[in-house]
């Protein structure tokens, strides 16, 4: 289970947009991950913190 | 999609931030120096910023002084490193500089201290970061320039001529600071201005400098560095010449970084704006309650 306290900052997410297309992205609060559905890329988040790294995404089917 | 030239490997850069992490506290009084120079700029400008982004804000040296700043509700910092964002104050993101996650005309404003020299494509995060500005949004960056570190330029090149006949890239290419006001106005600044000021640092010597670049991660990172690591004696013979050229009476070694300031706006109408040629309402002669002489030629009707 990720850790509530640890979730990203909602002002975050307000602005965060996928670093590639400039998107919106989905947040999957379970997983902890900002999904760019037309990158096909999931970013993960951290203890709190999103990792916007295409390096660092898991790549999506 | 237009490739610029690679200069600085990135992947390495966020590598040696991570190794600086654990201490830059004990290496950051060039960042905080600056980071204080740029709030003193900050508060000529009287306007307030409720969400503001600190671009590669490190451990937090210019987060902190912006959370403090009149006005402020909010600051993201961003950072290529997880170990340096994880230290920030601030809401903390993992990010590239060339690559911004954030959405069009989102932010009120954008303070970058000493990240975005190690950019490769400097006019492409420009762009990037004005439309992540509001209108009227303001950009504001201190980037070392490029009379940074010239006295270690110097040294190592010569030592490994003398060492081993060849040179290869030592220290970072550093932006030129007639350079910047021309990206500014290429990346769509509105009201570009641009400064610079020397920092010496005087150092026990030549080889406590390089200690202290490496802690900062500050270290070379540049592509077309050699993939070896640097002879011993390359290194002991750039510290001799080093002493040799630049020491003091009192036997210290100075080192300068040049801090070039970069201040833009994201256009606004309310900005001021040069008129339409033609359009003047008082004659120029009048203004200057001086008498209209004529240049000699009449133009043609």
């Amino acid at each position: 289970m990720p850790d509530r306290a640890k979730a990203a900052d909602p002002k975050l997410l307000e602005v965060l947009v996928c670093p590639l297309t400039k998107a919106p992205l989905e947040y999957d609060a379970d997983k902890q991950e900002l999904i760019s559905r037309q990158a096909k890329l999931a970013f993960p988040i951290r203890e709190g913190i999103p990792i916007m790294l295409v390096d660092e995404a898991r790549k999506l089917d | 999609m237009n490739n610029p030239a690679r200069i600085f490997d990135r992947n390495l850069l966020r590598q040696r931030r991570d190794r600086a992490a654990a201490s830059i506290g004990d290496f950051d009084f060039l960042l905080q120096d600056v980071a204080e120079r740029l709030c003193d700029r900050l508060d000529v400008v009287k306007k307030q910023f409720p969400l503001m982004l600190d671009l590669g804000g490190g451990h937090g040296v210019l987060s902190k002084r912006l959370l403090a700043r009149e006005g402020t509700q909010s600051v993201i910092s961003t950072d290529i490193s997880l170990r340096m964002a994880k230290q920030s104050p601030a809401l903390s993101v993992v990010a590239d500089e060339e690559m911004l996650p954030f959405r069009f005309g989102s932010l009120d404003a954008i303070i970058s201290n000493l990240s975005l020299q190690w950019v490769n494509d400097l006019p492409g995060a420009l762009v990037q970061i004005r439309q992540a500005l509001k209108a009227d949004g303001l950009f504001m960056a201190a980037v070392l320039g490029g009379e940074s570190l010239k006295e270690l330029r110097q040294s190592l090149m010569q030592a490994e001529l003398n060492m081993t006949g060849g040179v290869s890239p030592r220290v970072s290419p550093f932006i030129d600071l007639r350079d910047m006001g021309a990206l500014l106005q290429r990346g769509g600044f509105a009201l570009p201005v641009v400064d610079a000021d020397i920092i010496t640092v005087d150092y026990s010597s030549p080889l406590k400098l390089m200690q202290d670049l490496r802690g900062m991660g500050a270290s070379n990172a540049t592509v077309s560095r050699l993939m070896k690591p640097t002879r011993r004696s390359v290194l002991a013979e750039a510290a001799r010449l080093y002493s040799e050229k630049f020491a003091t009476p009192a036997g210290r070694v100075p080192a300068t970084f040049q801090i070039i300031y970069a201040i833009g706006w994201s256009p606004h109408d309310s900005q001021q704006k040069p008129l339409k040629p033609g359009t003047a309402q008082v004659r120029l002669a009048d203004a200057l309650k001086t008498e209209e002489k004529s240049a000699g030629d009449k133009a043609q009707p």
